[in-house]
């Protein structure tokens, strides 16, 4: 398909400075990693943000990750809350948990889909450091398959009012794959 | 932990009114490319399809999983093997007697050359729905170039922006 008229965007912008900052970075290597973990998560931003390209060595076609957070050692308590909805090709529907010993977040592709296929997830904790409330942390994520896959958002809940200083993401697989990709960024407020 | 800026405006655009927007000569030296699209199409009433490409490749290779809302009912719909990414007559833009509507794509770890490429985009149109969705180029070259199309009514109206913003990670 050849565009009628074309507009081509060009042009340097400054660098944006001190509102949003990568604070460290998880890329798995051969073998895979049970895990991606941060940790001594400094206090001095307002939200943080994980950016994360995914994949599980499950045989299955779609996987899951746990969201574990605490405050100097991950919360394995009882004390996640989460709702997600979700679309895989054909319907829409609907999932939710409460007093759950981890959080729960969008799907991610398994090793029954072909290896070049990776999940994405953009992951929002939101006032992170405040110790007034509980944590809210929201999710947007899926992968396709050409054929296949699942889009979702997702709410989580912390019921702790502690500051999040750790946060850990374990594959329900045995372990995320080579090139998998976890981001940690802080956002200032 | 290392802390360094990021979130970098790489190039935008304002139009005048046009039927594609293109972001060429894309750096390699993100991780992640973000695209925010605000504006409308020319058509007068209802809204218009859009979708994207990348890196001029017009075969048979995107796909994509939508979920939508539309303020009756939530639905889930699916495209293989076609030539666009996102052209779901469910992924839209309003028109011009709309309010100005909203995507943001999201491309993910697109500079790598061992995955093939996944985009997750989420569109707002105030009168028609809203919509999350996840698209895969299938290639494992460096995403480029980006082409943001208007299908139906052949143009973006003017004053639609569209920024470009890449984010580095440690």
């Amino acid at each position: 398909m050849s565009p009628i008229l074309g507009i081509l965007a060009s042009g340097n912008y400054p660098r944006v400075t001190n509102s949003y900052e990568s604070i460290a970075t998880v890329t798995v290597g051969a073998g895979g990693s049970a895990a991606a973990e941060f940790t001594s998560i400094p206090n001095t931003y307002k939200h943080l943000q994980i950016r994360i390209l995914a994949r599980s060595n499950r045989a299955v076609t779609t996987d899951n990750i746990k969201l574990g957070v605490g405050n100097g050692t991950i919360d394995t308590g009882a004390n996640y809350a989460y709702h997600n909805l979700y679309g895989n090709g054909t319907s829409a529907a609907a999932s939710g948990g409460s007093s759950e010993t981890s959080g729960y977040l969008d799907s991610i592709s398994g090793s029954s889909i072909g290896a070049s296929i990776f999940g994405v997830i953009v992951i929002d904790f939101l006032d992170y450091a405040n110790t007034n409330k509980y944590k809210t942390v929201r999710s947007l994520g899926g992968y396709d398959s050409n054929g296949g896959g699942f889009i979702s958002l997702t709410s989580n809940l912390w019921m702790s009012t502690s500051a999040i200083n750790r946060i850990k993401l374990t594959c329900r697989g045995t372990a995320f794959d080579q090139y998998s990709h976890f981001a940690l960024y802080g956002i200032k407020g | 932990m290392p802390a360094g800026s990021t979130y970098t405006p790489i190039a935008t655009t304002t139009l005048g009114s046009a039927a594609t927007i293109t972001f060429s000569s894309i750096p390699s030296t993100y991780t992640d490319l973000v695209i925010v699209l605000n504006g409308n199409g020319s058509r007068v009433a209802g809204t218009d399809d859009t979708g994207l490409r990348l890196n001029s490749d017009s075969g048979s290779n995107y796909s994509e999983t939508l979920l939508q809302g539309n303020g009756t009912s939530a639905s889930s719909s699916r495209a293989s093997g076609v030539n666009v990414m996102f052209q779901n007559t469910n992924f839209r833009i309003g028109g011009t007697t709309g309010a100005r509507s909203t995507i943001i794509y999201q491309f993910m770890n697109y500079a790598n050359t061992t995955t093939y490429k996944t985009v997750i985009a989420r569109s707002n149109v105030s009168d028609f729905n809203v919509t999350a969705t996840v698209g895969l180029w299938r290639s494992t070259a460096a995403i480029n170039t980006i082409y943001l199309y208007n299908f139906t009514s052949a143009n973006f109206t003017s004053g639609t922006t569209a920024t470009l913003y890449g984010i580095a990670s440690a």
